[in-house]
């Protein structure tokens, strides 16, 4: 088990640590041990309780049964302050910044050192400094937090951690609202840490990030650890199915397409927010029958709020939504869309996508109650509901395949199905997708995008949205690139990976 | 002239009790804590004062058992918004209907004089201070008049202005309180107590609205009348919101609400080409205001981000 760490007392040792949420068994007796100086990848599906194990480690959590030990030394971890005087720090998925705060005060936020904050601010500066030399960390001290661009606000998390003298730091998902490029400076850092001695801990559920930069990868799976291995020595498709459980297919499969007439025709949209700022900035393209066409860009560069436009929610500001030869962007109505045959798999799964306390036979037909087919005038026939439930969560699926089941209860991915159950099975000439696979486990993601290239193969038009590039690069035939609202530029599926991080970086534009 | 101090002077004395209630929404809201029931606090304050003060004929027991009654009032409110994770407008409103009952209830069932309390003398109230051999010299005397005249709780409510400030932006507890009101979760991860902090915000909160109901009852007024605040409390979350959650603009917003209602108790019986004005036309005044402030302000205000939100480790 030891690798380069041999000898030396280890960072962490977590033993037999068991936890469980209800009738959830989030974590099952897991051990693992975490070297000194080294990066330690923990990689598996959303829920195999990756996120409930740091969560223990930091004090957040408490296990119900274990051990941990920092050093070689027993601990007992009550509360995050415990964890920090442990030497243990975190940078959250979700980042824990207080958006009006300067830099400096989000730094010193619970190590003032005293009443007053003066002393430590002025501390914090200087040593701000230093790290910034030392890590490529550099930040402005005195910015406001929530003005800074997300890579940005990361560092801060970054230097929070450091000023308050972590020598483990503990990331989860860190990558996931980053451009490459942006990543790329993530594992330069990363690296920084190690070589300075410090200990990193990556949770992650992307295998590249695995395999590029941590020395040892352990596996989680269903609330166990499965596999620990040495980097070095293993691949991604060990990997993929040993957080799986099954052999899976990690490269979708798909021929070329075979484009027809223009569906969707998108003419000079843009769309101002209440404080006049263009979300959407003069934008233009066109999706043809039979082909998949993927936006990609870093979250918040306006693809929502495009989305939003061409699925009704939104009226453009000012621009046509040609849809079949007819401006759907006057209707500014999501059911009148819908009627003329768009559909559209909303990117928040949560609050657009389901409606958790409903069953699931009740969101297979939302959107769609008013048919005639589910039942006469105002009355719903609940049989034919249930019937139509029941087929669709077969065809797609679902487990468990209950119509009776609140949605709330079924996991991330079998969510997604019942959605896209929904929307393929309306039989709709455009499918527009946002985030298809945000939170969704590996095995779904397959199963999803082989759904999604069977209806472009059907010869219908697919328009995709997803800040996860590889998922772009795979699926689309057409890769468009959105930065601030706008779009960079237009390439085709085998487009290179820095070439686009450069795109959705803004530093590139084509010639319009 | 005499009109001008005297419509200055009660400016001031108007502003009291605004200015603390607004300081008292600022601490609480700031921490994350909504705070509807400022008017509730203050009115069981304003009735605890002129009950304790009656009865022990000291104004200084009356605060002190006056800001008890606020901080019990207030604690019942931290433990349903902060332990219970309640809706915290549905707890400030029942804090309000609470004291506006119980106040009559108890006022009657001790001093028999349908929930009033009975008068109080010159040693149960807090005087204004008085410099009678500067009351005749030029400029000095008016000013005198002006600023000077007032109770020492009129004095601490000033002085609390910029030392809630100050509290705010430079000490250890004003960071972590403001962090709490933005992103609870940042602070916990920092390895501070959450409801703590909200705690202590709550308390803070019930200390000055006891203030404001004292000098309500017993500097203002000598004695409790039902419902005597009067909406103070609702005018100045008012304030409050168009201040933007900040101790200078509050006390800036308390000012101008309490010269209306000046303006609104000087203009009464006054008329226009011979057509009187009906007193609750003038008396209506502040609260147009606050209202037209609000519609044409608030969007420019920006509350708190965790404001009213109960705070739960899971997001």
């Amino acid at each position: 088990m030891h690798g380069d760490g041999d000898g030396m007392t280890p960072a962490i040792e977590l033993i037999g640590i068991d936890k469980r949420f209800g009738s959830v068994h989030a974590n099952k007796d897991v051990t693992l041990e975490i070297a000194q100086g080294s990066i330690h990848g923990i990689i598996g599906e959303n829920g195999a309780g990756k996120s409930t194990l740091m969560s223990i480690l930091f004090g957040f959590y408490h296990a119900d049964k274990g051990e941990i030990r920092v050093k070689g030394q027993p601990v007992r971890i009550k509360s995050s302050s415990d964890a920090i005087a442990l030497g243990i720090g975190m940078v959250h998925q979700h980042f824990m910044l207080v958006e009006p705060f300067t830099v400096l005060e989000n730094v010193v936020l619970g190590a003032e050192g005293g009443a007053l904050i003066g002393p430590a601010l002025d501390k914090a500066r200087a040593e701000l400094t230093r790290l910034a030399a030392d890590y490529e960390l550099d930040v402005d001290p005195d910015a406001i937090v929530g003005e800074l661009p997300v890579g940005l606000q990361q560092r801060v998390e970054i230097l929070k951690a450091l000023f308050k003298g972590a020598e483990t730091l503990i990331l989860d998902e860190p990558t996931g609202v980053l451009t490459p490029d942006e990543a790329d400076h993530l594992f330069r850092i990363l690296g920084t840490l190690r070589e300075q001695g410090k200990t990193v801990i990556l949770i992650t559920h992307k295998l590249r990030e695995i395999m590029a930069i941590t020395d040892r990868v352990s596996v989680m799976r269903r609330g166990e650890v499965v596999a620990t291995r040495e980097t070095k020595q293993t691949n991604v498709e060990e990997l993929a199915e040993l957080m799986v459980g099954r052999h899976v297919l990690l490269r979708v499969e798909k021929g070329p397409s075979q484009p027809g007439e223009t569906v969707l025709d998108v003419r000079n949209l843009t769309w101002k927010d209440r404080k006049g700022v263009a979300r959407v900035d003069n934008v233009s393209f066109s999706v043809r029958k039979g082909e998949i066409v993927g936006i990609a860009g870093v979250s918040g560069n306006g693809q929502s709020e495009l989305l939003d436009v061409i699925s009704g929610i939104t009226r453009p500001t000012s621009g046509q939504v040609i849809f079949e030869g007819k401006d759907i962007g006057i209707l500014g109505d999501p059911r009148h869309v819908r009627a003329e045959g768009l559909a559209h798999v909303p990117e928040d799964r949560q609050h657009r996508g389901l409606i958790g306390s409903f069953d699931a036979s009740e969101n297979v037909i939302l959107g769609w109650h008013h048919e005639e087919a589910l039942g006469k005038g105002f009355r719903l026939d609940r049989d034919k509901v249930v019937a139509r439930a029941r087929a669709e969560m077969e065809e797609f699926d679902v487990r468990p395949p209950d119509p009776f089941l609140k949605s709330s209860k079924f996991s991330g991915g079998n969510q997604q199905k019942l959605i896209i159950a929904r929307e393929i099975k309306s039989n709709p000439d455009l499918l527009i997708v946002g985030q298809p696979t945000r939170g969704v486990d590996i095995g779904a993601i397959e199963y999803i995008h082989k759904r999604i290239i069977q209806l472009r193969d059907e010869g219908k038009a697919v328009l995709l949205v997803s800040v996860e590039l590889d998922e772009i690069r795979s699926m689309s035939d057409r890769i468009l690139v959105m930065f601030a609202g706008r779009i960079m530029g237009e390439r085709g599926p085998g487009a290179d990976e820095r070439e686009l991080g450069l795109l959705m970086a803004g530093v590139a534009k084509d010639a319009a | 002239m005499d009109l001008y101090v005297e419509l200055l002077a009660s400016t001031i004395r108007m502003s009291v009790p605004l200015i603390l209630a607004c300081l008292a929404g600022l601490w609480s809201e700031r921490a994350g804590i909504v705070d509807i029931g400022l008017e509730g606090k203050m009115l069981i304050a304003a009735f605890v004062a002129a009950s304790a003060s009656a009865v022990y004929g000291s104004a200084w027991i009356g605060l002190i058992l006056a800001i008890a009654a606020s901080v019990s009032f207030a604690l019942v409110h931290g433990y349903a918004s902060i332990n219970q994770r309640g809706n915290q407008v549905v707890s400030g409103v029942a804090i309000n209907m609470l004291a506006a009952g119980l106040a009559v209830v108890l006022g009657n069932e001790w001093f028999r004089e349908g929930g009033r309390t009975p008068a109080l003398p010159p040693e149960g109230r807090f005087m204004p201070f008085e410099f009678p051999s500067l009351d005749d010299i030029p400029i000095i005397g008016p000013l005198e008049r002006v600023f000077l005249s007032h109770s020492i709780l009129a004095y601490a409510a000033i002085a609390l202005v910029p030392l809630t400030a100050w509290a705010l932006a430079r000490t250890r507890f004003g960071l972590r309180l403001r962090a709490v009101g933005e992103n609870p979760h940042a602070v916990d991860t920092a390895g501070i107590s959450v409801a703590a902090l909200r705690y202590r915000a709550v308390i803070i909160a019930g200390v000055l609205c006891g203030l404001s109901g004292a000098y309500i009852s017993t500097s203002l007024s000598s004695s409790f009348v039902r419902d005597m605040t009067a909406g103070g409390g609702f005018m100045a979350l008012a304030a409050l919101i168009f201040a933007n959650w900040r101790a200078y603009p509050a006390l800036g917003a308390c000012l101008l609400f309490g010269f209306l209602q000046a303006v609104g108790n000087f203009t009464q019986g006054a008329s226009v080409g011979g057509v009187q004005i009906p007193v609750q036309f003038i008396n209506m005044l502040p609260y147009v205001l606050t209202v037209v402030l609000l519609a044409g302000f608030i969007g420019k205000s920006v509350p708190p981000k965790a404001s009213g939100i109960p705070y739960t480790k899971d997001r």
